[in-house]
């Protein structure tokens, strides 16, 4: 079901934690929230939820306003960032519980509730683990165990506050795949809050980047990566080398084959896979020395100071292929030509 | 032998922990044991069956079992209170829940007496009002008892509430329930543990409780006279026989029930998964 | 009773704001209501009785109950008994807890329950024991008449019972927080070079100062106040073996009301300091 929030506000103190948000999440998506901390993302979920009261604006569920309805009527399914398991209950107990205390006109039958669990169990794949108590349980399978918690109610949405943020690097890789599958499944629209832009851009069919209480860009992982609305996405997302023309750059980004804007644009951001290097054959003139290199699996990151500049600048990275790089046979040391095949102007 | 070899002081602190533990605690405490050793059984059962022993181990454990029963409820509602909500004068109130654990029992006895005799200001009211007098009978007893077991049922139940994990309440809301429901089946299976230690605690503390009991309980053989008291008058007659067999008889029926109780709260951690 | 007497830091107890968290207003006022009745009628009023009695029949009378002989014989006992039982049983804490938290031994466990064992038996038997081991008819009752020893009802049985009393108050307090402390701030003290004593006044002490001084106020409080024990062993002899509680006890029993509130106040004035300084300290230990 379809999400619609219009002009949410909500202050702490004297502190905007959220500045007039409007968002409509469509049917059916697999929506990132992604903001550094302290951005407003968490707040934003638990407004939706009804955990939280916005100050100001409305929330629509379904074109429902459930603005003023209680957490518990409002059929939504929250997966908590520690899971909020109930210590004292069974891992049977624990998905149980929202069919539990339904009314009793409404409750199921203790053998439908059975089939219920066993079947959402399944479905997260712990079936098996059914009577263990949750502190008797790994980080990946109290996060499992809480999304089926979460689903057994079928809410009309799912709301993930930083679903893998407690989990070990390893896991949390599986768990993204894991997610993304089970969405495709299950087709419940779903918002998940991040802080980590590789899982907002892996997991996630739509992306909407927050900053300071605001909504800074909202599209799809390709469009906000290709695109950046702004210099906050273009550096919250991915690597980038920031140029800023006042500062004496403009030359140099000429001799590496980048004319300014025909707009009033200031500052270039470039990606690092948009830098192309070959070894220099005008050795005074080159614009750039190879100073470092790291290994990054299949790519390469080469670290590269500024000729003409200072030692103090500072460095640009470069992106290639492992086997592109090992055909230039470069050594700390040598001076490289640069072409910059594009950039994003920003002031 | 030791956890870690560098640390320095095994040898003298625990010989003087094991040397003073037995020379304060455990020396004196046996001559109880030993001293029984000397009383015949058929002696001991004649000093237990008597009537009068027999209903003072009725009125001691029954009003402290009252007593520890209404302290249990609301202590409760007073820890929830001063952990959930604001109020004012709310340092105050948590300060003083201390208060009978800091005042000598003596005093807490006399002004109990004083607040509670038919001319004092609530026995007065009471009497007027309701037409019970509380002081001399076992009521007093329990109104003693509820004073002295307030700090252990509220201390014990406090942290347990501060440290409780709000996302859980969160997520029982999430999932449709009431905040009646909420409570039932989260907060409450939750704290459970600590409410009945605090419970176990004001128990036992309410059975060998002396100083605070005896000026209002009027001491009435039969009616309200308690088992430590008893011990005491036995032995001001000079019966030390008599005293041992009640007193051995006190700790060891005390040692049985901390021992059930510490059973049943091994239970219940476990079914609540707290173990 | 470990859990009764650990420290509560008031600055934690702010109520939480979380919508799902909050009940209906009349639940909260309710439960309030029921909370502040339930305090003001078991605490507030006895406090208030004992300030009120002790004034009742004005100052001067007051004053009069206080500077008695008998009185100020009792006061000086209660310090004495206060004064060589806190110290020792202080140290006998720090010393259970060292060893007890830094080293691990078979029967750890037993020790520690032991340790607790004076908090579960009855003040009463706490001083019978001690007329068992002392008293006329006791194992050293004939020895110490032949050498004209009094332990029971004079002023050495006093001690002893308040000792056995308040026994466990120093450990109790000490154990549960040098366990949680681990030893690694000792071990870097002496991988530096310091030794076994150093480390004990340089990084041990600084570190547990607070809850110390926790434990010694309970543990005093206690060593003041008590009753039962030291009620069987004292016999009761005005100006020679009643402390002040026993004072209070002899006072009401002689219709000697202004006397007996007279001396109850002070004790309720130690009280009120105790739960002041207690306060004051768990905002220290909160504050660490």
């Amino acid at each position: 079901m379809s999400i619609l929030l219009s002009d949410i506000s909500k202050n702490f103190g004297t502190f905007a934690a959220l500045d007039h948000i409007n968002l409509e999440v469509p049917e059916g998506e697999l929506v990132a929230l992604l903001g550094p901390s302290g951005c407003g993302k968490t707040t934003l979920l638990r407004i939706i939820a009804g955990l939280e009261h916005a100050d100001k604006g409305r929330v629509l569920i379904n074109e429902e306003d459930k603005t003023d309805q209680n957490v518990s009527q409002r059929g939504i399914g929250f997966v908590f960032q520690h899971y909020a398991l109930f210590r004292h209950m069974t891992v049977f107990e624990n998905v149980a519980f929202g069919l539990r205390v339904k009314p009793r006109r409404d409750r199921p039958s203790n053998d439908i509730i059975a089939k219920k669990v066993h079947a959402l169990l399944e479905l997260v794949q712990l079936d098996w683990l059914n009577d263990r108590y949750p502190d008797q349980l790994s980080g990946g399978q109290r996060q499992r165990i809480a999304l089926a918690r979460a689903l057994a109610v079928e809410p009309s949405v799912l709301l993930l506050d930083e679903p893998f943020g407690a989990l070990d690097a390893s896991v949390r890789k599986d768990l993204r795949q894991w997610l993304r599958n089970l969405h495709h499944e299950l087709n419940v629209t779903s918002i998940f809050v991040t802080h980590d832009q590789e899982e907002a851009m892996e997991v996630a069919s739509q992306v909407v980047v927050l900053n300071h209480g605001r909504i800074e860009q909202q599209g799809s992982p390709s469009d906000i990566y290709d695109h950046p609305a702004n210099a906050f996405v273009s550096r919250f997302i991915g690597q980038t080398n920031v140029f800023d023309l006042d500062k004496h750059d403009a030359d140099w980004l000429q001799t590496a084959g980048l004319l300014p804007p025909h707009s009033d644009g200031k500052i270039a951001h470039v990606r690092p896979h948009d830098i192309l290097i070959e070894k220099s054959t005008a050795d005074q003139a080159a614009p750039a020395t190879l100073k470092d290199w790291q290994h990054l699996g299949a790519l390469i990151r080469l670290e590269l100071v500024k000729n003409g500049s200072n030692g103090s600048a500072a460095p640009v990275f470069a992106e290639m292929p492992n086997d592109q790089f090992k055909q230039l046979n470069l050594n700390r040391g040598d001076k490289v030509d640069l072409k910059i095949r594009q950039a994003h102007w920003f002031h | 032998m030791s956890q870690s070899s560098v640390m320095p002081g095994f040898r003298p602190t625990i010989g003087f922990t094991l040397l003073y533990l037995g020379l304060v605690v455990l020396i004196p405490l046996s001559t109880l044991v030993f001293k029984s050793f000397e009383l015949d059984w058929n002696d001991y059962v004649h000093i237990i069956t008597n009537k009068r022993v027999i209903s003072s181990f009725r009125v001691s454990f029954s009003t402290a079992l009252v007593a520890a029963l209404i302290a249990s409820f609301f202590g409760f509602i007073v820890a929830w209170v001063l952990v959930r909500y604001s109020f004012l004068g709310k340092p105050f109130f948590h300060a003083l829940i201390d208060f009978p654990f800091a005042l000598p029992t003596a005093v807490a006895g006399i002004v109990l007496a004083t607040i509670f005799q038919p001319s004092g200001f609530l026995g007065k009211l009471l009497i007027n009002t309701l037409g019970v007098q509380v002081a001399f009978k076992p009521m007093g007893i329990v109104m003693a008892l509820i004073f002295i077991s307030i700090p252990f049922v509220v201390r014990t139940v406090e942290p347990v509430l501060l440290e409780f994990e709000s996302s859980m309440e969160e997520a029982g809301s999430s999932l449709g329930a009431t905040r009646w429901q909420v409570f039932t089946k989260i907060i409450f299976p939750n704290v459970f543990p600590a409410l009945l230690t605090g419970f176990a605690l004001a128990f036992a503390r309410g059975v060998g409780e002396y100083g605070s009991v005896i000026f209002i309980a009027g001491n009435i053989p039969y009616i309200s006279e308690i088992v430590p008291l008893l011990i005491v008058t036995k032995l001001e007659q000079f019966d030390i026989q008599g005293a041992t067999a009640i007193a051995l008889t006190m700790l060891v029926i005390s040692f049985v029930m901390l021992l059930l109780i510490n059973v049943l709260q091994y239970w219940v951690r476990k079914r609540s998964g707290q173990l | 009773m470990n859990a009764v007497t650990q420290p509560i830091n008031p600055a934690k107890l702010v109520a939480r704001q979380q919508l799902a968290l909050q009940d209906p207003d009349w639940v909260r006022w309710t439960l309030i209501a029921i909370a502040i009745g339930f305090i003001s009628l078991f605490i507030c009023l006895p406090l208030g009785l004992v300030i009120f009695q002790a004034f009742s029949k004005g100052v001067a009378a007051y004053w009069s109950a206080l500077s008695q002989d008998d009185t100020i014989a009792a006061i000086n006992l209660t310090l004495l008994t206060a004064l060589v039982t806190v110290p020792l049983n202080t140290v006998f804490g720090v010393t259970a807890a060292w060893a007890i938290t830094r080293f691990d031994f078979k029967g750890k466990s037993l020790l520690t329950t032991l340790i607790d064992l004076p908090f579960s038996v009855s003040p009463v038997i706490s001083g019978f024991i001690f007329v068992l081991l002392f008293g006329a008819e006791g194992w050293f009752g004939e020895w110490l008449i032949v050498h004209d020893i009094k332990i029971i009802f004079a002023v050495p049985g006093i001690i002893l019972a308040t000792l056995f009393i308040t026994f466990p108050f120093v450990a109790r307090q000490l154990i549960p927080l040098m366990q949680e402390m681990g030893n690694q701030e000792e071990e870097a003290a002496l991988s530096l070079g310091a030794s076994g004593w150093q480390t004990f006044w340089a990084v041990t002490i600084p570190n547990i100062k607070w809850a110390l001084l926790y434990g010694v106020l309970l543990c005093n409080a206690r060593a003041m106040g008590e009753f039962g024990a030291v009620s069987v062993v004292s016999g009761h002899i005005r100006g020679l073996t009643n402390t002040l509680p026993l004072h209070v006890e002899v006072n009401y029993n002689d219709y000697d009301v202004v006397g007996a509130f007279a001396s109850a106040s002070i004790l309720a004035g130690l009280a009120i300091v105790t739960l002041i300084l207690k306060t004051a300290l768990e905002w220290k230990q909160g504050n660490r």
